[in-house]
C-alpha cells in the first residue's frame, strides 16, 4: 500500500537532486511560458492513440483501451465503458498493466541452456534455432514414449495456443494450477449440487443482493473487478454483509457481522447454519419442494449440528450463529453465500463448498435475483482445423482411480506423473510451461523439484524471468498482452460479450506472441494443417464474421454485446426447470458423491491445530498484486514492495516482536523462508494464526525489484491435505514459528 | 464554482487504484505520489474497526501553501483549485513545510508537485483520473455551488468530516463516514 511513510522517505532522498535539476531549469523555461511548461508535463493532449485490449494481469480479463504516444510508448490503460467485467474502471493491477510492458527486466530473446561440463548457463538463440530445438525434442520424446508424455502447464491466454499445439501433437495432458490449487473444489461442490460448476466470472448477482456472506473470501483485497464494484453497489443499497474470517479483512470491516472463526472449522459453522435454517423453518419451502432432492436426509443429517455444538468448535457464539442465519433468511432469495475463489484449504474443500451450495439452495438463491443468475456466453466457432488425434492415455489414467470427480486435469497429478517409479505405466517426460510460475504456485516444493529434475526436456514461455524459467532447457520470450493479438475473450456474464485484444505497440526486443510460437513449432512438427492461417488476424476475422461482426468492427469498439441465447436470467415463479444432476433436481443429498463412495452430505472433520509456539499460516491477496507475476512490475511494486507477516499484538508481546522487524519463518517440517519478512503487529489477525500476502519472496536475482523482497508462502507449504474427491491441494495446514536471527545454512535445509 | 471531493469510507477498500491512475494520468515519476492511502485500525481483536482513506491535496480555501509561496507559483484558479506553476517554482519547499496534509513533494526535476484535481481533465468536463477509475465508486467530485451536483448530494445525505480541521485551512476533501 502506498503510504505516506514511503513518500516522505523518498522525497527526502530526492531533495539532494534539486540543486542539480535547478541548474538546468531556467534555461529550459526561457523558450516557453511557465504555463505551457506546466501543461506539457501532465497533459498528452489528443496526440494519444487508443487501441482495444483486455487485461492479462488476472483472469478477470477486463476490457480496456491502451493509450499510446506517437512513438509507441504506452502511457495509460483505461477500462472500456461497455465491458461488464469492469464498466470502464480497471482495478489497481489493470491500471498498472503499463508496468508489465515497461518492466526493464523482461525476457528479450530466446535462450537455450548450455553446459561446459561444470557450469550451466543460457545462451541467446535465434527464434528458428530455439523453436527447431523444441520441435526436435518433442519428436524425439514422442518417438520414445509417445506424444502423451509431453504435458502443458498453463495459465492465461498463452495456454490456448499451446493447448491447440499439444492436442494436434497427440497429448491432452494439459493442466492449469488454477484448478487443483485454487478454484477446483468449488466447481465440483457446486456441480454435485446444481449440476454445473461456477466458471469465471462467478454468476453471483451481488449487484442486487440483500445479503452477501463471505467465507474467508476477501473481496476488495482480491480485486475481482466487477464483484468488488457490485459489492460496493450492494453496500450503497444497504445490503448486509456477513464475513467469516480469522482475519479482520477489508470486507469484514464493511460487514454488519464479522465472525472471527477459529481457522479450519468452517464446515461446523455451515452445518449449524443449515441446522438453524431447517429447524427454524427459515428455508424456502416451495423452492425446496419443487427443485431439490434429499431434504429429509439432510434434515436428519444436521439434526445434531446445533449452534451449541458448533460453538465449541468454531468459537462463534450460538446466538450469533442463529442471528446470522435469520439475517440470511430475511434477505432470501436475494442472498449469496459466496463460493469463494481460492478454496484449496484443508483437503475437505469440496465438502465445504457443498455445504455452501446447500445453504444457497435452501434459501432459494440459485437462479434468483440477488442470488445466482443463469450466465450466458458467446459461442464462436473454432477456425477450421483437422480432428485432433486420439491420445492413448491421459492425465486421468495416471491417477489410477483416485480423485474421481476431478473435472479438469490436476497439476499436482501431472507433477507426480513426471517422477519415474518402478512399474509406472504412464510417465510424463517433457513440460511446456506457459505463463505460470510453478515454484511459487505449487505446494510441496520437493516433489516439484524431483519432477523437474526427472524431465528430459522443459520449455518455458513467459514475459519475465521467473523461478520456473531458471529450470528450463529453452526459454521462449513472450511479448506482453499489450503487444499482441490473442484469442477473443468469450467469458460468461449476464449477457454474452466478445472482447478483442490487439497490439498497442510493437513487441519489445525479440519477443513474440504465443500463437506465433505455437504455429511455428506446429509447422516444424509437420502439423501445418492445424495452423492453416497466415496469422491470427485471419483467424479472428473469420471467427468474428461467423457471428456477424468483423475484426475491423472489433478494432473500433473493443467490446461487443450480443443477445442472450440461454433463456431468462432468473427462474420464473413456479417454472419447471431440470438441473443437470442425476436426479434432475438440486441435490441436497449428492448422488454422484454417494456413487463414488464419498459422504453424500458434508461432515465436519477436525483438522490438526498448531503445536505450541507455532501459528497457522494463512495467506491471501493484496489488491495491487496478482500471484507472483506482478511483484516486479515497476508501477505495482511502487505501491507494495514486499509482504509483511501479520501478527496479533498478544503474540508479538510474547515474542518481543515489533512492527517492521525482520524475522524468518520456520514451518512444522523445519523449512525456513529463504528471505526474512517484516512483521506487522496488528489487531486484524487472530492470535492462533499469522497472515501474509502471497506472491513475494522471489529468489531469481534477475527480478531486480522483487528479488529477496518478503517471503514466499509457497516455500512454507510442505504439508498438503489432498481432497480425495477431486485432488485439490489443501494448503492451510501449515504452521510457522519465528526466527529472529538469520538461521545458519544447515538449519535452512 | 467551488470544486470539492467526497470519499465514502464505507465503500473504499484501499486498493490504491486512485494512486496508480493518478501516476499514469499525470506522469508522476515512480517513487512519488500525488495521492495515497491511509489505514487506521482501532480497537482490539475481535472488536476492531478500520478506516481506509484516499488522501491528497485538500485544495483549501485558506491555503497556507499559497500564502507562503515566495514566487507566486502556488496559486488558486477557477473553482478553488490550488495549482503550482512549475515554471515559477524555485523548489524552496516552504509550501511543503506549511501543508498540514503533507500533500506536496519535490519533483526530481526541481519543482514542487501535488494533486491538481486533474484540472486538465476537469476543464474538459471529465472527472479527475482517481474518481473515474475507482472500482468501488467511492469518490464523488463536483461543484459545491451547484446544490444538485453529485458532491452536494453526497454531503447533504451523509455524515462527513474533514482532516485536520484544527488547522483552519477550510479543506475541500470530505470523508463520508
Amino acid at each position: 500500500m502506498k503510504t505516506r511513510r514511503d513518500f516522505i522517505k523518498i522525497s527526502a532522498a530526492g531533495s539532494a537532486g534539486i540543486a542539480l535539476a535547478g541548474g538546468g531549469y531556467f534555461s529550459v523555461v526561457k523558450g516557453s511560458s511557465a504555463a505551457e511548461k506546466t501543461k506539457k508535463l501532465y497533459d498528452y493532449g489528443s496526440s494519444l492513440k487508443r487501441t482495444p485490449t483486455y487485461c492479462e494481469i488476472c483472469f478477470w480479463n477486463c476490457a480496456g483501451w491502451a493509450y499510446t504516444t506517437e512513438d509507441g510508448k504506452i502511457v495509460k490503460i483505461i477500462g472500456n465503458e461497455n465491458d461488464p467485467h469492469c464498466n470502464g474502471r480497471l482495478c489497481t493491477r489493470g491500471t498498472g498493466g503499463v508496468g508489465m510492458w515497461s518492466d526493464s527486466d523482461r525476457l528479450k530473446t530466446p535462450l537455450i541452456r548450455v553446459s561446459d561440463g561444470e557450469k550451466q548457463t543460457y545462451r541467446e538463440a535465434s527464434w528458428d534455432e530455439a523453436l527447431t530445438l523444441v520441435a526436435t525434442k518433442m519428436k524425439e520424446i514422442a518417438g520414445k514414449y509417445g506424444p502423451e508424455s509431453v504435458a502443458l502447464f498453463n495459465h492465461g491466454s498463452a495456454g490456448h495456443h499451446f493447448g491447440h499445439l499439444l492436442k494436434a501433437f497427440g497429448s491432452s495432458n494439459i493442466t492449469a494450477p488454477s484448478y487443483a490449487q485454487c478454484r477446483g473444489p468449488r466447481e465440483v461442490g457446486f456441480a454435485a449440487t446444481f449440476g454445473v460448476g461456477l466458471g469465471s466470472p462467478e454468476p453471483t448477482d451481488i449487484r442486487d443482493t440483500r445479503c452477501l456472506v463471505l467465507i474467508g473470501s476477501h473481496l476488495g483485497e482480491n480485486m475481482h473487478n466487477s464483484q468488488v464494484q457490485e459489492m460496493s453497489d450492494a453496500i450503497d443499497k444497504g445490503a448486509t454483509i456477513i464475513t467469516v474470517d480469522p482475519r479482520f479483512s477489508v470486507a469484514a470491516s464493511k460487514s454488519k457481522f464479522w465472525l472471527p472463526i477459529k481457522p479450519a472449522t468452517d464446515i461446523a459453522l455451515l452445518l449449524a447454519w443449515i441446522n438453524v435454517i431447517i429447524n427454524e423453518n427459515l428455508y424456502d419451502k416451495s423452492y425446496v419442494e419443487k427443485y431439490t432432492y434429499g431434504f429429509d436426509e439432510l434434515k436428519n443429517h444436521v439434526a445434531a449440528f446445533t449452534p451449541e455444538w458448533a460453538y465449541g468448535i468454531t468459537t462463534i457464539k450460538p446466538d450469533i450463529i442463529r442471528k446470522t442465519a435469520r439475517e440470511m433468511a430475511d434477505a432470501a432469495p436475494s442472498v449469496i453465500v459466496h463460493p469463494g475463489r481460492h478454496v484449496t484449504w484443508y483437503g475437505d474443500d469440496t465438502q465445504r463448498t457443498r455445504a455452501i451450495a446447500i445453504i444457497n439452495a435452501l434459501l432459494g438463491a440459485y437462479g434468483r435475483r440477488g442470488g445466482f443468475y443463469f450466465k450466458d456466453s458467446m459461442s464462436v466457432p473454432e477456425f477450421p482445423s483437422p480432428e485432433y488425434p486420439k491420445p492413448t492415455w491421459n492425465w486421468r489414467d495416471t491417477l489410477k482411480g483416485k480423485y474421481p470427480l476431478a473435472g479438469l486435469a490436476i497439476a499436482n497429478g501431472l507433477v507426480e506423473a513426471s517422477i519415474p517409479e518402478e512399474g509406472k505405466e504412464h510417465l510424463i517426460k517433457a513440460w511446456i510451461v506457459a505463463g505460470t510460475n510453478l515454484p511459487l504456485t505449487m505446494p510441496h516444493k520437493d516433489t516439484l523439484m524431483k519432477a523437474i529434475q526427472s524431465l528430459d526436456f522443459m520449455v518455458v514461455v513467459d514475459t519475465m524471468p521467473m523461478e520456473i524459467t531458471g529450470y528450463a532447457d529453452v526459454i521462449l520470450p513472450e511479448c506482453t498482452y499489450l503487444e499482441r493479438y490473442d484469442d477473443l475473450r468469450l467469458s460468461p456474464n449476464r449477457e454474452p460479450y466478445i472482447a478483442l485484444r490487439m497490439p498497442a505497440t510493437q513487441p519489445y526486443a525479440e519477443t513474440k506472441p504465443a500463437w506465433w510460437m505455437a504455429k511455428q513449432i506446429g509447422e516444424k512438427l509437420g502439423l501445418s494443417s492445424f495452423f492453416a492461417f497466415k496469422d491470427i488476424e485471419e483467424v479472428l476475422d473469420w471467427q468474428l464474421k461467423q457471428v456477424g461482426s468483423s475484426l475491423e468492427e472489433m478494432q473500433r469498439v473493443g467490446v461487443k454485446k450480443f443477445d442472450r441465447q440461454a433463456g431468462p436470467l432468473y427462474l420464473a415463479d413456479g417454472e419447471d426447470y431440470e438441473f443437470h444432476t442425476n436426479t434432475g433436481k438440486i441435490e441436497l443429498y449428492a448422488t454422484e458423491m454417494a456413487a463414488n463412495g464419498f459422504d453424500p452430505m458434508p461432515v465436519y472433520t477436525a483438522h490438526p491445530e498448531p503445536p505450541d509456539g507455532f501459528y497457522r499460516l494463512i495467506y491471501g491477496r493484496a489488491p495491487m498484486h496478482t500471484f507472483s507475476r506482478t511483484s516486479n512490475n515497476p508501477n505495482l511494486h511502487d505501491l507494495q514492495k514486499e509482504n509483511h507477516v501479520w501478527i496479533n499484538p498478544k503474540v508479538a508481546d510474547l515474542w518481543g516482536l515489533k512492527t517492521e522487524q525482520k524475522v524468518w519463518l520456520q514451518n512444522q517440517d523445519g523449512v525456513v523462508s529463504k528471505f526474512p519478512i517484516k512483521v506487522r503487529v496488528t489487531e486484524r489477525i487472530r492470535w492462533d494464526s499469522v497472515y501474509m500476502v502471497h506472491g513475494f519472496g522471489h529468489s531469481d536475482p534477475k527480478l531486480s525489484r522483487a528479488f529477496g523482497r518478503g517471503a514466499s508462502d509457497s516455500d512454507l507449504i510442505t504439508n498438503v491435505m489432498v481432497d480425495p474427491i477431486m485432488g485439490g491441494t489443501g494448503m492451510r495446514g501449515n504452521f510457522v514459528t519465528f526466527l529472529t536471527e538469520e538461521p545458519g545454512k544447515e538449519a535452512a535445509l | 464554482m467551488r470544486y470539492a471531493m467526497a470519499i465514502d469510507t464505507r465503500k473504499c477498500v484501499g486498493c490504491s487504484d486512485c494512486v496508480i491512475a493518478c501516476q499514469t494520468e499525470n506522469n508522476v515519476p515512480l517513487g512519488y505520489c500525488r495521492d495515497w492511502i491511509t489505514e487506521t485500525v482501532d480497537g482490539s481483536y475481535p472488536n476492531v474497526e478500520i478506516e481506509l482513506r484516499s488522501e491528497r491535496c485538500n485544495h483549501c480555501d485558506n491555503s497556507p501553501c499559497v500564502r507562503c509561496c515566495p514566487t507566486g507559483a502556488s496559486h488558486i484558479v477557477e473553482g478553488g483549485v490550488v495549482l503550482v506553476e512549475h515554471g515559477l517554482c524555485i523548489g524552496c519547499g516552504a509550501c511543503i513545510q506549511s501543508c498540514p496534509y503533507d500533500a506536496r513533494y519535490s519533483h526530481p526535476e526541481g519543482w514542487v508537485d501535488k494533486c491538481t484535481f486533474c484540472n486538465h481533465r476537469v476543464t474538459k468536463g471529465e472527472k479527475p483520473a482517481c474518481v473515474s477509475v475507482c472500482p468501488t465508486k467511492c469518490m464523488y467530485f463536483g461543484d459545491l455551488d451547484d446544490p444538485d451536483s453529485e458532491i452536494s448530494n453526497a454531503l447533504k445525505n451523509r455524515k462527513h468530516k474533514v482532516l485536520a480541521p484544527e488547522a483552519g485551512t477550510k479543506p475541500h476533501i470530505f470523508y463520508l463516514i
